[in-house]
């Protein structure tokens, strides 16, 4: 079977795969990395949402193969090594940007990812680019709340839509 | 997904060569083969990723003022690369799917799959671009040929696609708001020689030309001219999105929005 080396959250990570087998799949059950969630497996959840060279891409849709060489990050690595929170993290924890936490995983991968490329979104632009984020919990307000609060924003103002 | 050997060549002639074996598939960004090999629709021996191919990637401008994007170029490229010079395609780009999908999916796949409800083949058609493979020259007009049907051979890659800049344009889709993808689309470019209009997501067979628009706003480019219009009903999708007239309809509202938004 092939082999594929990556480097995971920093530290360097390989194993046996085979054509087929997804990122997602060499993440959790190779890496035993479970943080990142499957929930549809059809592209459409974004549950598994990780980074691969600073780019967000659904981890169900690639194979693990095409990600050789690569630098890919994930929720276990968003928190520091003494488990303190990210600012995304903690500001989902303090707007209750989740309930069941089932979708969390890729919604901060997500919101890290648009934070990057606009460091100040607007509402819309945070509800545009959760498009491919799906919560069956939330409603999504809070989510967008604690974004808007992660980037700095003052939060009172966001209404509920 | 059945099992499938996997190659990741680094040039076009050596991804060509692999895709010479029976039954071997190219993969671009995987967002519409993926789902396919999962639900066991394609069996394939081997697949051949282009994602290592330099070559076949990135935005750039032509000696005749053409922009070319590489076949194996991302959506999310083109919509921030081709921003300045060709903005309406950029925005088409960045407004596929959503934001992972969009770092993946590549303008090669896109066109190769010809989905009747994807966005890029209407861009291709209306602005009359070439696509180019790894063995010739393809016209727009030659390439699209009906439901997921291309004039593209077994093995074909799309290594680029040329699209000659107009004066304005603009892409107005009605999204379908579970998959994203255009209910209606269409796409208005005007040249110094004529308007083009292509519409995507209502047709049976694919993306299409709807001449009549085009002679209308040849001659007076504004919305107005083409009040009442629609294309015939006969031959569009009906679906449990809408119905056939109900696209027809639409496909005449989005043309003088996209009239109305050209820049
Ligand atoms: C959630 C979601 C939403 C989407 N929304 C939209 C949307 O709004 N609008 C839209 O237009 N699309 C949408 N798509 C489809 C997306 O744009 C795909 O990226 C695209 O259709 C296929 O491109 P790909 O590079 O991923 O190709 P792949 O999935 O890798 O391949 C598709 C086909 O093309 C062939 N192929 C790939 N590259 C080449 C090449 N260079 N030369 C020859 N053949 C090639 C493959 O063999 C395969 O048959 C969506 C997809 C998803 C998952
Ligand atoms: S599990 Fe990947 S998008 Fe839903
Ligand atoms: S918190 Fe339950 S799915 Fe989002």
């Amino acid at each position: 079977m092939p082999q594929v080396s990556m480097t995971v959250n920093g530290k360097p990570a390989s194993g046996e795969v085979e054509g087929r087998t997804l990122l997602s799949t060499f993440l959790r059950e190779t890496l035993g990395m479970t943080g990142t969630h499957v929930g549809c497996d059809t592209s459409q959840c974004g549950a598994c949402v990780v980074h691969v060279n600073g780019d967000a891409v659904k981890s169900c849709t690639m194979f693990a193969l095409e990600a050789e060489g690569a630098d890919v990050a994930t929720i276990e690595g968003q928190a520091a090594a003494d488990g303190t929170l990210n600012a995304i993290q903690a500001a989902f924890q303090e707007h209750h940007g989740l309930q069941c936490g089932f979708c969390t995983p890729g919604m901060v991968m997500s919101a890290a990812a648009l934070l990057k490329e606009n460091p100040k979104p607007s509402e819309a632009e945070v509800r545009k680019y959760l498009s491919g984020n799906l919560c069956r919990c939330t409603g999504y307000h809070n989510i967008v709340k604690a974004i808007m609060a992660a980037s700095g924003q003052d939060v009172g103002a966001i209404a509920a839509e | 997904m059945y099992a499938f050997e996997f190659e990741r060549p680094s040039t076009v002639a050596d991804a060509a060569k692999a895709l010479g074996e029976e039954d071997a598939q190219a993969l671009g960004g995987g967002q519409t083969l993926i789902p396919t090999l999962k639900q066991r629709l394609a069996m394939p021996s081997k697949l051949v990723s282009l994602s290592g191919i330099a070559e076949i990637k990135g935005v750039c401008k032509a000696d005749d003022g053409a922009l070319c994007v590489g076949g194996g170029t991302t959506h999310a490229t083109v919509a921030s690369e081709a921003k300045a010079d060709y903005p309406a395609l950029a925005a088409l780009a960045g407004n596929i799917g959503d934001p992972a999908v969009r770092n993946r999916g590549t303008i090669g796949g896109s066109i190769a799959n010809n989905d009747p409800a994807a966005c890029y083949p209407s861009a291709v058609l209306a602005s009359g671009a070439t696509v180019v493979t790894n063995k010739r020259e393809i016209a727009a007009d030659d390439y699209f040929q009906g439901l997921f049907e291309t004039a593209l051979d077994e093995g074909e890659i799309v290594t680029e696609v040329r699209f000659p800049v107009p004066e304005k344009a603009s892409y107005q889709k009605f999204e379908q708001p579970a998959s994203r993808f255009a209910l209606v689309g269409v796409f208005v470019a005007k040249y110094a020689d004529g308007v083009r209009v292509a519409v995507t997501g209502a047709s049976e067979s694919g993306v299409f030309r709807w001449s009549e628009a085009e002679a209308a706003l040849s001659s007076n480019f504004a919305p107005e001219a083409l009040d009442g219009m629609a294309p015939p009903a006969d031959g569009m999708i009906s679906d449990l999105h809408g119905s056939a007239d109900y696209r027809a309809h639409l496909v005449g509202v989005i043309a003088r929005r996209a009239v109305a938004a050209a820049s």
